[in-house]
């Protein structure tokens, strides 16, 4: 349990791998709400197993194999621990899927991609949503005690 | 060769994030409840993957092709736009309220249940609407 944040910088450093493999082969930025936003313009243009669509394949299966694994004496596990009201996730959902096309990126696109690259927008984003987001969990949390 | 490096970056990408746990919306709710009992380890996160991203960055700052040969796509805008702010907001309170973002939606997906599935169809209706509005030049702001 003491050794959690040595996951997150493993796991950080593969997301940042990935990151710049992508940038240095495919000469983009890897943004998941971007990607994904390809993905829907994509569908209907027949473009059966696209760069897309492997991507997005790779994203969900490789944490589909190692939830089979069993990390032993680690807190890695497969759990989401989502709300299970489902007025709160359409509602969650909605805002994030028109907030990162609104704003061109989520937190691997302007947060890891715009930030190492030291684009003031995506700076200037990053702090934006990651304000928007702790004032939500304080409201949700401290205030009124639902969370 | 291309899809080769597509299913790798993804597969890293859905390694990382689970290794992370970054798939557990506790962790990332934890991390913006910097007022009660916070936890770090997004921190750690984002450090770790800015630090190869970083070098990336320099290798590909004189280049116009990459090895594979595509060219470099990259957005080269400096303005401020209303969109960025206000969509930035608007995620913001979609993260914290449910503490999922878009790669970590997919990555979960396997194990996060029919609500999982929910979210991400929200967030593909928000995102269609939204370029539904741009393309129709609704959305000026």
């Amino acid at each position: 349990m003491a050794l959690e944040w040595i996951y997150g910088l493993i796991g950080g450093l593969l997301i940042g791998t990935a990151g710049a493999l992508y940038l240095l082969l495919f000469g983009k930025v890897m943004g998941a709400s971007g990607i994904l936003s390809n993905f829907l313009t994509e569908t209907g243009k027949k473009q059966f197993l696209s760069n897309t669509t492997i991507f997005l394949f790779g994203l969900f299966f490789a944490p589909l194999i190692l939830s089979k694994v069993d990390f032993i004496s680690t807190s890695i596990s497969p759990q989401t621990n989502l709300t299970k009201n489902v007025l709160v996730i359409i509602l969650a959902g909605l805002a994030v899927g028109v907030g990162t096309k609104m704003a061109g990126g989520c937190t691997s696109g302007h947060g890891v991609c715009g930030i190492s690259r030291l684009s003031f927008r995506s700076i200037l984003a990053t702090i934006i949503f990651v304000l928007a987001g702790i004032l939500t969990v304080s409201i949700l949390k401290h205030w009124l005690e639902i969370i | 060769m291309h899809r080769l490096v597509s299913l790798i970056t993804g597969s890293l990408f859905g390694t990382g994030l689970y290794l992370s746990q970054m798939t557990d919306t506790f962790k990332v709710q934890g991390w913006l409840n910097i007022f009660g009992d916070w936890d770090p380890t997004l921190t750690f996160v984002m450090g770790g993957a800015i630090i190869p991203m970083f070098f990336a960055w320099k290798v590909v700052k004189h280049q116009n092709k990459t090895v594979l040969g595509k060219n470099i796509e990259l957005s080269s805008r400096k303005n401020i736009e209303s969109s960025l702010i206000i969509g930035s907001i608007l995620f913001g309170l979609g993260w914290g309220l449910a503490g999922l973002c878009p790669g970590p939606a997919i990555a979960s997906l396997s194990f996060g249940g029919v609500n999982g599935f929910i979210f991400l169809l929200s967030m593909l209706v928000g995102i269609w609407l939204v370029s539904k509005l741009e393309s129709h030049k609704y959305l000026e702001i």
